[in-house]
């Protein structure tokens, strides 16, 4: 039995790192995915704002898991070959993308317009608005909700288990069905979990008091 | 090309109205068992005294770091294996929806509570209630109100979430598209009208919740 338990580490530590990797990448993905968003809404063209409205409203309305079956099922039927892997990505990287956007542009409308009004009356251009004026600011209300948002990409990760990724979920699964030691293998991937999620939000936490006394 | 056939979709429309049915019930039952899960942590971790605080406290913390699927395993595949098994998937899915959102309602009604004007709880104590009594006729009503919107959106969120229950085949949408997907392989006409039934019933919701908030709007 001891050595079942044992042999199952290197399984879970494998997992680990598939979760911790696909959760940077849909992060890395989503944000840039995000900032486009974000400016096209605040400061797009008229068709291109609705055309990303529309993608925001229509990705916070459909769940993540819903997603990620359309993506790996959907582009083979189109004759584009995906791994598991990349459909899961790609899904929660759309998903995550649509939150940021939204937290960028509540972020950006929260400072006071007479804020980029003095800017432009002293002179400053589009750019150095951006720069000196809006981005300073704007980063302190999107930082905490971002780490938010980061918290709940690392849970969603787990769905990539169910298009057969052998992520931590899905190593959890493993090893509970060979040893039957369901509660302490639950445990460790609540631990596991809890460890990333909550240095994630203590991380949160912190930069929102330093940015509400600055 | 892709040759599209929506027949297999539509003849299968049932299947996904009703899984589009037991989704919005998943949610509302988990709802119910979730706000009294969290109105009582809510209430320990105001109110409690020391220990009670930590165990809510630590509930809280738990479960909005751990993902949903996880405790959907521990509580379909784990409990059996320790020697719990009375439900069926259904059932089992409903209760780690309920444990999943009390943390989440906890806060909200933490919140709620917080919000309600010192003013008026000890107005209610200088008129002689008891504590019992404060909360039932003051604290409750005026946090119900404070908390609406919040509870909305939580309900939303539940329903979306109802999509997980599929991983444990109980038959809802998500576990519908997939049927219909197995058996006829009409992908994109499948994820496409699954995904407009979703961003429909989550619209729908969100525009009935906006008139019952407005209905029992607080007048300041």
């Amino acid at each position: 039995m001891m050595e079942l338990v044992l042999a199952s580490f290197p399984l879970i530590a494998r997992g680990l790192l598939v979760t911790i990797l696909v959760s940077v990448a849909v992060l890395l993905l989503g944000t840039l995915f995000g900032i486009g968003g974000g400016l096209a809404l605040l400061y797009g063209a008229r068709p291109l704002r609705w055309l990303v409205r529309i993608y925001v409203d229509a990705l916070r309305g459909i769940p993540q898991l819903v997603l990620i079956f359309a993506i790996f099922y959907g582009f083979p039927a189109l004759g584009l070959q995906v791994s598991a892997i990349f459909a899961g990505v790609l899904a929660l990287a759309l998903f995550c993308g649509a939150h940021v956007s939204e937290i960028i542009r509540g972020g950006v409308e929260s400072i006071a317009r007479g804020q980029v009004d003095a800017g432009k009356a002293i002179g400053l251009s589009f750019v150095q608005r951006l720069r000196h004026v809006i981005v300073p600011q704007a980063l302190r209300r999107i930082l905490p909700a971002w780490v938010n948002t980061a918290v709940e990409i690392v849970k969603s990760s787990s769905l990539v288990s169910l298009v057969s990724v052998v992520d931590l979920t899905m190593a959890i699964q493993q090893v509970v069905g060979r040893t039957r030691e369901a509660l302490l293998f639950y445990a460790v991937a609540a631990t596991l979990y809890f460890a990333i999620n909550f240095t994630l939000s203590i991380m949160g936490r912190r930069l929102e008091n330093r940015f509400a006394h600055a | 090309m892709y040759q599209f056939n929506w027949r297999p979709v539509f003849d299968n429309f049932d299947l996904l109205l009703r899984g589009l049915g037991l989704g919005l019930s998943m949610a509302a039952v988990s709802l119910a068992i979730g706000s009294l899960i969290g109105l009582a942590a809510a209430f320990a971790r105001t109110q409690g005294a020391r220990p009670l605080q930590i165990v809510a406290s630590a509930y809280v913390e738990l479960v909005r770091n751990v993902p949903l699927l996880l405790i959907i395993y521990f509580v379909y595949f784990g409990l059996p294996l320790l020697g719990v098994s009375l439900m069926d998937n259904i059932w089992s899915f409903v209760l780690s929806l309920a444990l999943y959102s009390g943390a989440y309602l906890t806060e909200v009604f933490r919140a709620g509570i917080e919000a309600v004007g010192r003013g008026q709880t000890e107005a209610a104590r200088a008129i002689g209630m008891t504590r019992l009594q404060v909360a039932r006729h003051i604290t409750l009503p005026l946090m119900f109100r404070i908390a609406l919107p919040a509870l909305g959106n939580t309900f939303i969120a539940l329903f979306k979430d109802t999509s997980l229950a599929s991983a444990i085949a109980v038959p809802e949408l998500t576990y519908g598209a997939i049927r219909i997907n197995v058996n006829t392989w009409r992908v994109i006409e499948v994820y496409l009208v699954v995904g407009l039934l979703y961003l429909a019933a989550c619209y729908a919701i969100a525009g009935l919740l906006r008139r019952l908030e407005r209905r029992f709007a607080m007048v300041t």
